[in-house]
């Protein structure tokens, strides 16, 4: 008898553990979808061209990059369809800064209503990354429209290229987290994050091949690939568009070493949400 | 599962005093130089305060500004957490620190609607069926297409109500929403709260109106300084929280010393100029009185927002042996939206102003007709 009405007991405990956890997940997809929308009406809201500017922005910087850097100083010869790898790492790039971007100032500008209603915070740090998602989806559409005009070949290491900006999107999640929480109580973390990401960029061969460091410096190239963002810019480029960019595959033999920039990305995920997650009761007190 | 809908326990809640956070870079690398002493920067806002509310009580929590409340009201709803002891709660929890949390002024009356919806749990498809009721129940229904930023206070305080009052929960905690709106609006808010009484969900209510607890709650605690300092009744914890006023307020005199002349009881009519009082005064003794006077203090939300002082007006009233008088008055009807309630003292004039006898709360009165201004500058009285 003991056992049994144990058992219901704990059965009881389970069911309504379960029915919260549903209740919480209910509640949390109800206000995710509701904070994109609005994420994206204020976003364009006022602008003639509304949406196109998401289009228009990394197209740009594309354009400025592709006549200063390839058609003046001729980088990138010798590496066919170098313009198209050039784009498609830009608007890897754009998405990787639009989420940890957006999700760094995300808690601090939502003060108003973390300070008045009870939550799940991770929401808003997701629903701002949810917009960049959109505009890496149109973005990529670009990037193939160009890749169709400069007559890149069908391969299917095409299909790779989802993984690595899934990959690229975890780390840049795990980032934003972390600095997002960290924001909260320590303002100038945005500013250290705007040089970090200075280096990152020039750090990650995004405007240039990195064959150009492998030429000069072997090692220091390799050591690039740890970073998640030049692993997956690489990457996607070597499977996707041409093998003549160097990647972690075949610049050593080390598994470590080909390892290591996903360990970095699983760690900057756990990280990041750890304390994300520790810190986001104190929240509403110290924004 | 408990048989309380929520049961605090001994909680505390530490704050720190400094405004300098630790939140630049400069400030961290010079603060690890210094020994931390959190003792003297920092002070509980809550003390250990416990109490549990029963499933179904309408449970009045009462307390100066900044005594503390609305930090509680903040853990119960966890937004902040306790420093120490612990709340929990049983059923599905709602919580109104503010009407209309999310409302963002570039977003559409409509758009607004689906956010603050989203925010209560509600889905998109939710809303959209209740849509109509809330456009109907805030009268809105020709301005919802238009950006907040042009809508009214009152506006948004109706389209927010509207929208809160479908939250679905067993537990509703709501923090001084009746402080807002105009006479029609606390009318609506009178009848939900009418409706909320009688459904058997547990309501927690921060207010400053007396008058509301006593109406709707059937217990209440008082807070002061973090503290508990009265759990029973919602009568009983009115009339306590009331007498913190008259100990700490030095205008406010100590409670009724009778000595034989009594301030019975006072009416008001309220017309579109002016504001009719009648006081009425007895004598219980066979020695007439004379030169009595009365001082009082009309206040709003607890606050006082002017007096008067009859003497001012000619000379004293005299009273006869058992005699029962009333003092007709006529102030000019100066005062912002909103309801008033008038403390009152009866003093002799001729034992030097001495209190013969005190009333808190003698009368409330209902003002419609004025402007939404909040306070009066002057009282203009009269004696007719």
């Amino acid at each position: 008898m003991l056992a049994i009405s144990l058992l219901l007991h704990v059965i009881m405990e389970v069911y309504y553990m379960m029915k919260k956890i549903a209740n919480r997940y209910r509640y949390s997809m109800i206000l995710l979808r509701e904070l994109v929308i609005v994420d994206f009406k204020l976003r364009y809201q006022n602008s003639v061209l509304g949406y196109v500017w998401a289009v228009l922005r990394p197209l740009f910087l594309f354009l400025i990059m592709y006549v200063f850097f390839v058609m003046v100083l001729g980088v990138g010869k010798g590496i066919p369809h170098w313009g198209v790898a050039l784009l498609l790492g830009i608007v890897m790039w754009s998405f990787f800064q639009e989420v940890v971007n957006q999700g760094l100032k995300a808690i601090v500008s939502s003060g108003g209503i973390i300070r008045k209603i009870n939550f799940p915070k991770y929401i808003i740090v997701v629903s701002k990354s949810v917009s960049a998602i959109i505009n890496l989806l149109i973005n990529l559409g670009v990037v193939l429209v160009f890749a169709l005009i400069d007559g890149v070949d069908f391969s299917w290491g095409m299909l790779l290229i989802p993984l690595f900006i899934l990959q690229l999107y975890i780390f840049a999640l795990g980032l934003a987290f972390l600095l997002a929480a960290i924001n909260v109580k320590f303002r100038d973390i945005g500013y250290i994050w705007e040089i970090v990401s200075q280096a990152l960029f020039y750090g990650s061969a995004i405007m240039f091949p990195i064959n150009r460091v492998v030429e000069m410096h072997h090692s220091m190239a390799v050591a690039m690939l740890v970073n998640p963002v030049a692993q997956t810019i690489q990457d996607a480029r070597y499977f996707g568009i041409t093998p003549k960019v160097d990647t972690t595959v075949t610049l050593t033999d080390n598994w470590l070493i080909i390892l290591a920039p996903y360990v970095v990305t699983l760690l900057a995920l756990a990280i990041g949400a750890w304390y994300f997650h520790r810190r986001s009761p104190y929240f509403a007190e110290e924004v | 599962m408990s048989n309380y809908a929520v049961e605090v326990k001994n909680v505390k809640k530490q704050f720190s005093y400094s405004r300098h956070k630790n939140n630049s870079l400069k400030r961290a690398i010079t603060q690890v130089f210094k020994k931390k002493d959190t003792s003297k920067d920092s002070f509980f806002a809550l003390n250990g305060i416990s109490f549990n509310v029963e499933k179904g009580d309408f449970f009045g929590i009462l307390g100066r500004n900044g005594s503390g409340k609305s930090t509680l009201l903040k853990i119960i709803s966890e937004i902040y957490q306790p420093t120490n002891g612990s709340v929990k709660h049983d059923g599905k929890l709602v919580s109104f620190i503010e009407l209309g949390v999310g409302f963002n002024s570039e977003l559409t009356g409509k758009e607004n609607v689906y956010l603050n919806g989203a925010l209560l749990g509600f889905s998109k498809a939710e809303v959209e069926a209740m849509y109509d009721d809330i456009v109907e129940f805030a009268e809105l229904e020709k301005f919802m297409d238009q950006t907040l930023k042009n809508y009214s206070s009152g506006m948004k305080v109706r389209l927010a109500f509207s929208v809160a009052i479908r939250a679905k929960a067993d537990i509703l905690i709501l923090d001084e929403v009746l402080a807002v709106g105009d006479a029609a609006f606390q009318k609506k808010c009178t009848d939900y709260f009418e409706t909320l009484k009688g459904s058997g969900k547990t309501v927690i209510l921060v207010t400053h109106s007396m008058g509301s607890v006593r109406q709707f709650c059937n217990k209440a605690v008082v807070i002061d300084d973090g503290c508990i300092i009265f759990a029973g009744g919602a009568d009983e914890s009115a009339d306590v929280y009331l007498s913190i006023f008259e100990k700490k307020e030095p205008g406010v005199v100590k409670p009724a010393k009778h000595k034989g002349v009594e301030l019975v009881s006072a009416s008001t009519k309220v017309e579109k100029d002016y504001v009719n009082i009648n006081f009425v005064i007895h004598n219980k003794t066979n020695t007439p009185m004379s030169d009595l006077y009365i001082f009082a203090d009309i206040l709003r939300n607890t606050q006082i927002v002017t007096g008067f002082l009859t003497a001012d007006i000619g000379e004293g009233i005299d009273l006869s042996a058992r005699e029962t008088k009333t003092l007709e008055l006529r102030l000019k009807n100066i005062f912002g939206k909103g309801s008033f309630c008038i403390n009152a003292t009866l003093r002799d004039g001729t034992q030097n102003n001495e209190v013969i006898d005190s009333r808190v709360d003698i009368v409330e009165f209902e003002n419609i007709f004025g402007k939404d201004e909040y306070y009066p500058i002057e009282a203009i009285v009269e004696r007719v």
